[in-house]
């Protein structure tokens, strides 16, 4: 996969998104090539939601473009379908279909979008199940599973889409500690296998580890953009100094 | 079972009184008892057949109104607002009383008094329905169509495999209540003359004179139907609660 002509796997030029008078973002733009692993930070209300849900489509952005996989995102159904079948998204709260077992949950996709038969998806399934390393779940509900083991299936769902692309917005955040490192360790060996990826996540060990690339936001805007051991080290920004030195310190 | 218990109990307690009330006239044990008693209980059929017709079209009806008044598109939603205050506004019996005398000569369509039937309590319970699918629908949380969208479902497969299953559980009770109500309504189509339970019970009435066993009867009836029907909607809701676990 990551050999593949090195181009951009997404581009945002220029865009910006306000929720009636209040701009959430403002001339924001970034590069994410292809197989690269982008980690965004930034206080809470900065807009980095915002910005990953602008991606895939869930937000419409009012400025600028946004070209995923060279599909200009134009909010006609014939782009926002092609985007959304190379875009994958995991959410902070899980949202997985509490009315599907495990397996229903992550078969509804490539059944229904795809093509796929059913045995064909099972069988994919449970190969992804065992990545993620609950095969053993296939048959509960959500509902009966920890919180670690509910993101590590909606991790495995969007992956069962095979997507090309996939984005976190603070997969971690809802969940207790002891079992944050389960899900990030998906996430790194996720990573390792070429993956292009963009992590809105605090979780400055796993990015350090991971990340190509680190975005720190404030206010709607990008306002540090660098590799993480220049951002860690020594960054540009008064507001970065103070912000990671807050979140390192907890 | 407690409850049928205390029905049969008023029933045995009132026919002890048979030397002030008439029961003869419904009593199974004479000829003419029998014969009046099935009378009035072949009254079910249309009843039943005409409030489960009119409930399975009018919960369709109603999400059909419902949908678009779930859209962003203020036109549809204003449909949605303008067909729900209308239905609502007009009583179930005038509904009746207009499909069957009014809609033949209006539109040139022969309607039979069971399809005005019909026509006039789905009519009129469609517009609940859509109130009761909007605030359903309305229940289920967003990140549930996100996720349905960031695994590429479209509009139709979001409602059909992921919200509308959720909904239905969460408005069963509802739904439940619709069907009671339905039943009773039903009673209101006896005026242009369908066969059913509360028409029976007035012709015999007119035959035989004697209102006030002919009608204790039909409150029996009536209890019992909603009993049942009341148990087994319980039981359904139970038994999608079960695998539910939400
Ligand atoms: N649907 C919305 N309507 C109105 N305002 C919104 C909406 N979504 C987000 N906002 C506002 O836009 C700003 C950016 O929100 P966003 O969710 O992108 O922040 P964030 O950086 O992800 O924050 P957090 O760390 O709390 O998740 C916030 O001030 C938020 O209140
Ligand atoms: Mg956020």
């Amino acid at each position: 996969m990551p050999e593949s002509p090195v181009g951009n796997d997404i581009e945002i030029k220029n865009i910006s998104k306000a929720f009636g008078e209040f701009a959430a973002l403002k001339d924001v733009s970034l590069n994410v090539k292809r197989g690269e692993r982008v980690v965004v930070c930034g206080p809470s209300g900065s807009g980095k939601s915002t910005l990953i849900r602008c991606i895939n489509g869930l937000e419409s952005h009012e400025e600028g473009s946004i070209t995923v996989d060279g599909i200009l995102l134009n909010h006609k159904t014939k782009s926002l379908e092609q985007i959304r079948s190379r875009v994958g998204m995991v959410f902070q709260q899980f949202n997985l279909f509490p009315h599907l077992t495990v397996l229903e949950n992550i078969t509804l996709g490539p059944i229904r979008s795809k093509k796929v038969t059913q045995e064909q998806a099972n069988v994919r399934a449970m190969g992804y199940l065992e990545r993620v390393k609950i095969p053993e779940q296939a048959y509960k509900y959500p509902r009966q599973l920890s919180g670690g083991q509910q993101q590590r299936v909606a991790i495995a769902r969007s992956l069962c889409m095979e997507p090309k692309i996939l984005l976190f917005d603070e997969p971690t955040s809802a969940l207790d500690p002891e079992m944050i490192s389960e899900v990030l360790e998906v996430m790194i060996e996720l990573a390792e296998t070429g993956m292009t990826m963009i992590c809105v996540t605090h979780e400055m060990g796993f990015a350090r580890r991971v990340a190509d690339k680190m975005v720190f936001m404030d206010q709607g805007r990008i306002v540090e953009m660098a590799p993480p051991t220049k951002f860690f080290d020594s960054p540009d920004t008064d507001r970065c100094k103070t912000f990671l030195k807050q979140i390192l310190h907890h | 079972m407690k409850k049928l218990s205390v029905l049969l109990f008023l029933t045995l307690f009132l026919s002890g009184c048979s030397d002030n009330w008439g029961w003869y006239v419904v009593n199974p044990y004479n000829k003419s008892g029998w014969v009046n008693l099935k009378f009035l209980i072949s009254g079910y059929y249309f009843t039943l057949l005409l409030s489960f017709t009119s409930i399975l079209i009018s919960v369709a009806v109603g999400l059909l109104v419902a949908l678009p008044g779930l859209s962003k598109n203020p036109w549809l939603r204003k449909f949605n607002r303008v067909y729900v205050e209308i239905v609502r506004s007009v009583p179930i019996l005038v509904l009746i009383l207009w499909v069957y005398y009014g809609l033949p000569p209006m539109t040139g369509l022969e309607i039979n008094v069971f399809w005005a039937g019909v026509v006039a309590l789905a009519l009129s319970d469609s517009a609940f329905q859509a109130e009761i699918f909007r605030a359903g629908i309305q229940s289920i949380d967003k990140g549930q169509y996100e996720a349905s969208h960031s695994i590429s479902l479209n509009y139709r497969d979001t409602m059909r495999f992921v919200i509308l299953p959720q909904a239905i559980r969460r408005i069963l009770p509802a739904l439940g209540n619709q069907l009671v109500y339905m039943l009773k309504m039903s009673s209101l189509v006896s005026v242009i003359g369908m066969q059913e339970l509360t028409r029976k019970a007035n012709e015999l009435v007119v035959t035989e004179y004697r209102p006030l066993e002919i009608y204790t009867i039909l409150v029996l009836e009536y209890l019992a139907l909603i009993l049942v029907v009341s148990a087994g909607v319980r039981w359904l809701e139970r038994r999608l609660k079960s695998d539910e676990r939400v």
